[in-house]
């Protein structure tokens, strides 16, 4: 049962094969086995969940189920849901309890989902291993030695270890793909506007989106129903007609053209990764794509783009945490602006703090032109990159992320070298368009660990159905989404 | 443009976070990093372009001038950090948040 598709799960419930209740149940049950290793979750409240499901099955017995009603589906901590502790992964939240629902919270309310619970992250998502979390990191469920990605590593964990049906996530730099990649799902970041970040606590505005991590795309799809839509509550929120995101899902690849850029299989690339990378693009071939070989001359520049952008724009969002109204405050202060200074210093962590100073320094008076925005006119020389690629190609490919999960503790102390686990990702939230990380294959490393590998499609603007039908036609002819790690049985459990 | 420590205070400082001596210091060493990361940027010529900031061609949007909120200050103000400086009630009264002194 932890196995299966959303789309099984929801034909079981429909002929009362299992209930909801013991549907979240039985996953409960492996968070409590599992969870005080991996520590993919930092809010259960079994009281809450065990409602919801109770509630869905009343709308299942009433007749009146969607297809995701009653399913338990993990919630980045990112995501304000009333009453539910929302920390974004930090100490300055901490002891914060949602006042209002997040839309994204609200739309899988009203699908009847079950919120199992919050799940870890890198501190306000800024972070590609989930150790910038002030509740500690998350274990690589294929390797515990290993980190699981960030900045959505809960979930990615949550998902692989069958914690939950599927997850949500968020994407400001790769913050869903890169962990998809490291931890064997799939996971989908939408064009820019397509699901609101109303009550999903800010990093970088214009770059932001959330999106599904999941075990296939067809339950990306399904979950992809549930969360886009446009939303007045959202000020870069798209007004668009609803979509179904299964419609393409089950279309011939004949013809395909699938761009290959070619700065993504230059130096920085592990070799391993790069394997796998090749044999999913031949199996793609097999299934009638066309190969072309694209440039995507910037994408190196889009690193220092997006250290500069996503920092402005965190510096300004995080102004907001003054420990005035809610948050934390420090114990001790003198003055007002003394109670400014400590309350942050106290209340953010190191990261967190770098990128804030970062931001504020970009901003500072003088030097917005010569970092700013040379920026912005940079990223559009990205978002012209694609253009450009796009009018010979349908989808591009490339990997992921440049190797398979690190160690944890290994990149902690450098930064630039943390940040460069985003270099084939950034330049997609700089131009607005989705991208999405599939399970492709295993490299082996050194150490004789094999660690899952995960190959990135890149669509046009609103080609989130073309990109999802291209990710199922290679699940049907793969396993490699099907593949569950070996998780050991913790000591001293029932 | 090396940044020096007592840039790293004044930036500290515009950001309202407090940085020791020693934070300072370890600090100038991870920031002088980004943003040598950063400069590669100025070897591109970016003369007429025009900036990015949203992917599509969108204004912004406007409503109606009318009230869409209710009044949730109860709700709101229950979230509300502890006063500190040794009491641990929350830092509101009579519907106001509480804050030192700030006009004399």
């Amino acid at each position: 049962m932890i196995n299966s598709s959303l789309k099984t799960l929801g034909q079981m419930l429909a002929k009362k094969e299992v209930s909801s209740v013991e549907l979240t149940q039985a996953f409960l049950n492996r968070i409590d086995t599992f969870n005080p290793e991996i520590n993919a979750y930092i809010a259960l409240d079994q009281q809450k969940t065990l409602a919801q499901a109770q509630a869905a099955d009343a709308i299942i017995a009433a007749g009146n189920a969607g297809p995701l009603t009653g399913i338990p589906i993990a919630q980045k901590d990112i995501f304000c849901a009333n009453g539910w502790k929302t920390t974004c992964g930090s100490k300055m939240l901490a002891n914060f309890v949602a006042p209002y629902d997040a839309q994204v919270i609200t739309q899988f309310d009203a699908a009847g989902a079950v919120n199992l619970g919050k799940t870890n992250m890198d501190e306000f998502a800024m972070g590609s291993s989930n150790e910038t979390s002030y509740f500690g990191g998350v274990k690589n469920p294929w390797d515990f030695t290993r980190v699981p990605g960030g900045s959505s590593g809960g979930s990615a964990a949550a998902v692989a270890a069958r914690l939950c049906a599927a997850a949500t996530g968020t994407d400001t730099g790769g913050s869903i793909r890169q962990p998809a990649s490291l931890c064997g799902l799939t996971g989908l970041k939408p064009t820019y506007g397509v699901v609101s970040r109303y009550g999903m606590i800010a990093f970088a505005s214009s770059l932001d989106q959330a999106g599904p991590m999941a075990k296939s795309a067809e339950d990306c799809a399904l979950m992809m129903n549930v969360m886009a839509g446009f939303d007045e509550r959202d000020s870069t929120s798209l007004n668009r007609d609803k979509e179904d995101y299964m419609r393409d899902l089950n279309k011939p690849l004949q013809g395909l053209r699938v761009g290959l850029p070619k700065e993504f299989f230059a130096e920085g690339l592990d070799a391993g990764v790069g394997q796998v990378i090749e044999s999913a693009i031949a199996e793609y071939k097999k299934l009638g794509a066309e190969i072309v070989e694209i440039s995507l001359p910037n994408t190196g520049l889009s690193i220092p783009v997006y250290y500069v952008l996503a920092p402005a724009e965190a510096s300004s969002n995080l102004s907001r945490y003054d420990g005035v109204r809610y948050g934390h405050r420090a114990a001790e202060y003198t003055d007002l602006m003394d109670m400014y200074c400590k309350s942050r210093a106290e209340g953010f962590g190191a990261e967190v703090k770098r990128r804030i100073l970062i931001g504020t320094y970009v901003l500072s008076a003088g030097y917005y032109d010569a970092y700013y925005l040379k920026a912005q006119q940079i990223r559009r020389l990205i978002a012209q990159d694609f253009e450009e690629a796009f009018k010979h190609c349908d989808v591009i490919m490339g990997p992921a992320a440049p190797s398979t999960a690190f160690k944890a503790g290994e990149k902690v102390d450098d930064p630039v070298a943390m940040y460069l686990q985003d270099i084939y990702t950034i330049s997609t939230n700089l131009a607005g368009l989705p991208g999405m990380s599939i399970p492709a294959g295993f490299s082996t490393g050194s150490d004789g660990k094999a660690l899952p590998v995960g190959l990135q499609i890149i669509g046009n603007y609103f080609d989130e159905a073309r990109m999802l039908n291209v990710a199922h036609q290679y699940q049907q002819v793969t396993d490699w989404h099907a593949r569950m790690p070996d998780l050991p049985t913790p000591q001293g459990t029932k | 443009m090396a940044l020096s420590i007592e840039d790293i205070k004044k930036i500290a400082h515009l950001a309202r976070i407090e940085v020791s001596e020693g934070e300072a210091a370890a600090t100038l060493t991870k920031l002088t990093g980004i943003l040598g990361l950063i400069e590669q940027m100025q070897a591109v010529n970016t003369e007429g372009i025009v900036p990015m900031s949203h992917s599509q061609d969108v204004v912004q949007r406007l409503r109606e001038d009318v009230v869409t909120k209710t009044n949730q200050r109860e709700a709101f103000q229950k979230i509300a950090p502890a006063l500190g400086n040794g009491s641990a009630e929350r830092a509101v009264d009579s519907g106001l948040y509480l804050v030192p002194k700030v006009i004399e």
